[in-house]
């Protein structure tokens, strides 16, 4: 082991670093130490890799900057560095030269090299065998394009469809909208092209009337059953989900008279009524039929508004002597669309009233309907010869995936049915790794939308088989080569595990023992913090690893008057935001000890006792947001905190000791003052309470 | 070995697309012409839907960034020339002169002694000199000088006290010739130019801002946890008006749907409505376009007694002579008048065009580029057509695919 200690930047002006390298003599004996003024120089790294030959050290210790910075000059093969952030953390935030500052800058780094004494070698997760093979499941527009696209990149995809022809719904279409600038001539649909050229690809397998029977395992070595009457089974790598929509169940809006007459139609049914039959003389479309409604779909289904103008067009195309009405909310034609919509518009047998349909009334001659038009804001009747209800979009269930999950057949969902995700910077991270939603199976979306979001399920889809065959973790911890551990002897099979993990990682066999399957794991850590039997560990991250840098701190008597609050802080957002607060030079207490964590989800409750009796005053865990808009990067980690924080209290309680000693916040990444606050108030607040009892034990 | 796959523009696409083929073993290479990555969004507040900041996802791409040695990047970096197919791409790019160099540690000295004030989005923090870093959470993680308000040589007072001999105020720019496999262009999009629309009064009136400009000032206070104030008086607006459309839909600008504003000026306003209690905002639409699981967001706005959704086409803005503020005059769809009511701010909901940097690859006739026109060069994202976050990271994503097609 090897400490190098940078004196740059304040930091050996803040700091009496002669003392600090003493402190590091008297925990690791014979340490090979070194100080420069400014480490990450060249010369600086210089010395450092000089340190690290001459003491033959695999496991590095660099008191200096946060591990956010510099951390391209500081990476080294084969040895692994430890970040003790004395810059952002201490010395950038606390009174220089001070005797607490000194305490805490030490403290820090007797943490560090606890760590790094407790860590163990890091030997990477590689399934024997990791397959390229990869599956579609869906040979509608999203699923052809990410076949396609796959293959072309030199993948083998298996593309798996369950009519017995390909396309879905936008090879059922009777035309396509004009190209981009929305100027020209609706357009003859193209799906079929892509489909034979699936059909036609060399890497391509395609199956029709095929179902999913079931898959299991995991990213690298998926073993799939398909029901085709064949008993085909199929091994591969990663999966990608393309199983499309449905509409909207129209019988239910009982006042758009759905059912009662052929001349109430769907859209997708006009689609159809389009290609052959007769187009009657006048033709009222709804929009919104369905969506926007908290009744049925509160969401906006945002490919009806085109869809509805575009048929539109049919009927003027077909009927030259047609009229059309359509009742609209909103007309959403979004980006180049919207010349598309000017189009439309200035045809002068196309009427847009903008209101809220009251009912539809069909007899045997014609269709009425009465609209509250929001323009007049009285009630309308129109009569019509047919009505087409533009209903919006259903995904469909991903059930039939069969996943031989311990935690369910399907993906996971959120809000409204659609499969799970950081939608807005990460829409591939579904919580089931190696699988990956793409299209309107995922969001309600168009055409354009459902081809760029086949091929980037795909992408995703094949980087994961390359982390695979690397050992490597998949976002957020892309790269990370460690894995969960189970010592399976003193594991009682209590599930907690199992139902815990965010993304499925662990079946169970008939005994109810947990399975671990690695390649699905995220790296969260929240097996970790789940485990009662505290049998579950990484390689650098580990009961033993934390709890051997909690015990490491000095702490002084309660005469002293000098607390100390240890701080878990989740690595995404609690940590950046520390530095962010450092960059800023905000002040925080010098009582504070950080230690960082996977999510807060992995802090185990036998680390806050050990905090607890090792006489720390109080224990501060700070996360991302939990709730429906959640910012934790594992998904219900800081809510699994919120609930572990119930029985925390419990403990506090047969302690005897106060319920503030344990404190969880949530920030933002961006609350560096917030978290400055959150701090110190704390701080004060457990000076007022006085010392906890244990200290002098 | 196939050359690095070369990606233009290291904004959230950019970043997206560089980081998605590193991980899948690709070699790439981000060229951005700013000084930091993270484009556009890395001054915003937050994102519509979950109103969550921006800060939180570009951190893990960071991260993935600086862990990953097939990743390379330029920034203050611009593509000067492509020549060559598909595979074997010449780029020539010009690096400019960054005066600060790698060997800052941003210890933060040479803004400390800066006597040059710099403009800057508020959300860069509070040091706003020549030599500054755009937050505590910038990526590089140094300090940079903005060479055109320095005073170079004249002033030397950075050099001097710079422990590092970062500093190097007469460093030019070099030009960097480079092979490349395949190329994404994801420069993505800037604001429709405000002071065009002449009837909204924005280059006279201070209290008229974008919403790019509302966006800086929301983050400036919800980070540092300032006031609202406007900028004429700094004082607390009490009404604050948004403007649909500035631009956008209007034959006279931007014929198309700029796509994101709607959403944009619902999320303000409910910023507002959860973080600033007694500011009333108004929201003038055309139509409201939030489509998918946005619409989730306009309920919430629609619920709020704090805003208000009215359907109208504001026709101008003008000064009160009497001290009241802005008036706008607006015709009133649904009561069906034309309204004058004044306003302590207003914020122009304005469009995105794109940013070009080649003219090489043909654009449509709005100016996007149109994807597909040279073999092995992918335009991504908004500077294809004008899209949200969510649907660039998908584009980007998508576009990495295509570029590691064989």
């Amino acid at each position: 082991m090897a400490l190098a200690v940078c004196t740059g930047c304040g930091i050996g002006d803040g700091i009496d670093m002669e003392h600090l390298m003493q402190v590091a003599g008297e925990e690791v004996d014979g340490i090979a130490c070194m100080k420069h003024p400014a480490l990450c120089s060249e010369e600086g790294i210089d010395h450092l890799l000089r340190l690290v030959r001459d003491a033959g050290a695999d496991r590095l210790a660099i008191a200096a900057c946060s591990p956010r910075v510099k951390s391209e000059q500081f990476r080294m093969d084969g040895v692994y560095v430890e970040r003790i952030n004395l810059r952002e953390h201490v010395v950038w935030v606390m009174e220089p030269d001070d005797e607490d500052t000194q305490m805490c800058a030490e403290d820090h780094l007797r943490m560090g090299l606890a760590n790094l004494g407790a860590i163990s070698d890091i030997h990477p997760y590689i399934p024997e065998q990791v397959h390229s093979d990869i599956l579609v499941v869906g040979g509608g527009l999203a699923g052809l394009t990410a076949t396609l696209d796959g293959a072309s990149a030199g993948y083998r995809v298996h593309l798996v469809e369950k009519s017995d022809s390909l396309g879905g719904y936008a090879g059922r279409l009777y035309k396509l909208m004009p190209a981009l600038d929305g100027h020209g001539e609706l357009r003859e649909p193209d799906t079929s092209v892509l489909a034979e050229q699936v059909l036609a690809h060399p890497e391509v397998e395609v199956y029709l009337d095929s179902t999913i029977g079931s898959i299991s395992g995991e990213p690298g070595n998926f073993l799939v059953q398909l029901e085709n009457g064949k008993e085909t089974s199929l091994t591969v790598g990663s999966v990608v989900v393309s199983t499309g929509w449905k509409p909207y169940d129209a019988t239910r809006l009982g006042h758009m008279g759905y059912g009662l007459s052929p001349k109430i139609k769907t859209l997708e049914e006009f689609e159809k009524h389009s290609k052959r039959e007769k187009i009657p003389d006048r033709v009222l479309f709804i929009l919104c039929a369905g969506s926007r409604d908290e009744a049925h779909l509160p969401y906006c289904s945002s490919y009806c508004c085109s869809a509805a103008l575009k048929q539109a067009l049919y009927v003027r195309e077909r009927n030259p002597e047609a009229q059309v009405y359509i009742i609209y909310r909103d007309i959403r034609t979004m980006g180049f669309q919207e010349e598309f919509y000017k189009m439309v518009q200035s045809d002068d047998a196309i009427f847009l009233t903008s209101g809220v349909v009251d009912s539809v009334s069909p007899d045997d001659a014609r269709v009425r309907v009465t609209v509250k038009d929001s323009l007049l804001d009285e009630m309308i009747s129109l009569e019509t010869d047919m009505v087409v209800l533009a209903t919006g979009m259903v995904p469909s269930s991903t059930e039939d995936l069969q996943l031989q999950y311990r935690l369910g057949k399907g993906l996971p969902e959120i809000e409204y049915s659609f499969s799970d995700s950081h939608f807005i910077c990460f829409p591939y991270e579904t919580r089931r790794t190696g699988i990956y939603a793409a299209g309107t199976v995922r969001a309600p979306m168009d055409l354009e939308s459902s081809r760029e979001d086949g091929a980037g399920a795909m992408m995703k889809a094949i980087q994961c088989i390359e982390c695979v065959k690397r050992g490597e973790a998949v976002h957020p911890r892309a790269g990370d080569l460690t894995f969960p551990e189970l010592y399976m002897d003193r594991c009682t099979d209590c599930k907690r595990c199992t139902e815990e993990c965010p993304f499925g990682a662990y079946d169970e066999d008939e005994k109810g023992t947990p399975l671990s399957n690695p390649s699905r794991c995220r790296r969260c850590g929240i097996c970790v913090g789940s485990c009662p039997e505290r049998v579950i560990g990484f390689a650098d991250f580990s009961i033993n690893s934390v709890s051997a840098m909690i015990k490491s701190i000095h702490v002084p008597d309660e005469f002293e008057e000098k607390p100390r609050i240890l701080v878990f802080v989740c690595e995404n957002d609690a940590y950046p935001a520390l530095d962010a607060a450092g960059v800023n030079r905000l002040k925080f207490s010098p009582y504070i000890r950080i230690i960082p964590v996977r999510c807060l989800g992995s802090v185990n409750k036998v680390w806050i006792s050990d905090a607890l009796s090792h006489g720390y005053d109080g224990i501060l865990q700070i996360g991302c947001k939990p709730g429906d808009d959640y910012q934790c990067h594992f998904i219900h980690g800081s809510e699994l905190t919120e609930q572990r924080g119930e029985n925390l209290q419990e403990t506090l309680e047969t302690m005897m000791l106060e319920p503030e000693r344990i404190r969880t916040r949530f920030v933002e990444i961006t609350d560096y003052r917030e978290i400055q606050k959150i701090i110190n108030e704390y701080v004060e607040e457990l000076e007022l309470i006085g010392p906890n009892p244990f200290k002098s034990l | 070995m196939d050359f690095p796959i070369l990606i233009v523009g290291g904004g959230i696409s950019g970043i997206t697309a560089a980081v998605e083929l590193a991980e899948t073993g690709r070699e790439v290479l981000l060229v951005e012409k700013e000084p930091y990555l993270g484009g556009n969004v890395a001054g915003f507040n937050n994102y519509f839907p979950k109103l969550c900041p921006p800060a939180c996802g570009l951190e893990i791409n960071f991260r993935r960034i600086r862990s990953n040695p097939l990743i390379s990047y330029y920034t203050s970096a611009e593509v000067q020339e492509i020549s060559g197919t598909k595979g074997e791409f010449r780029v020539t790019i010009s690096v400019g002169a960054r005066l600060i160099n790698n060997r800052c540690t941003s210890c933060g000295k040479c803004t400390e002694v800066c006597p040059v004030d710099r403009e800057g989005p508020d959300s860069y923090g509070p040091a706003k000199k020549a030599a500054y870093i755009p937050g505590g959470l910038a990526f590089p993680m140094k300090y940079t000088i903005d060479a055109e308000i320095c005073q170079k040589e004249a002033c030397g007072k950075c050099v001097e006290v710079c422990d590092y001999n970062a500093i190097q105020l007469d460093a030019r720019p070099v030009e960097i010739e480079l092979r490349a496999h395949r190329i994404i262009v994801a420069t993505g999009w800037r604001l429709y130019d405000a002071s065009r629309i002449e009837n909204y009064r924005y280059a006279g009136e201070p209290d008229v801002v974008t919403n790019l400009e509302f966006e800086h000032l929301l983050a400036t206070c919800e980070r540092e946890h300032k006031k609202l104030t406007r900028p004429s008086d700094g004082e607390t607006p009490k009404r604050i008006a948004f403007v649909q459309c500035a631009g956008s839909r209007d034959v006279n600008h931007l014929p198309y749907c700029s796509a994101v504003c709607c959403s944009a000026s619902v999320k303000h306003a409910l910023t507002l409505a959860e973080s600033y209690p007694g500011i009333m905002a108004e929201i003038f639409y055309i139509d409201l376009r939030l489509t998918g699981r946005n619409e989730k967001l306009l309920n919430k706005a629609e619920q709020d007694d704090a805003i208000k959704l009215t359907k109208g086409k504001v026709g101008r803005i003008e000064r009160d002579k009497n001290g009241n503020g802005l008036i706008l005059e607006v015709e009133d769809i649904m009561a069906g008048t034309r309204r004058m009511d004044s306003f302590d701010m207003v914020v122009l909901a304005m469009g995105l065009v794109p940013n070009r940097f080649l003219p090489a690859i043909t654009t449509n006739e709005n100016g996007f580029y149109s994807a597909g026109q040279i073999q092995g060069i992918y335009p991504v994202a908004s500077c294809k057509r004008p899209m949200d976050v969510a649907s660039s990271v998908k584009d980007a994503t998508a576009a990495a695919l295509k570029a590691m097609h064989r």
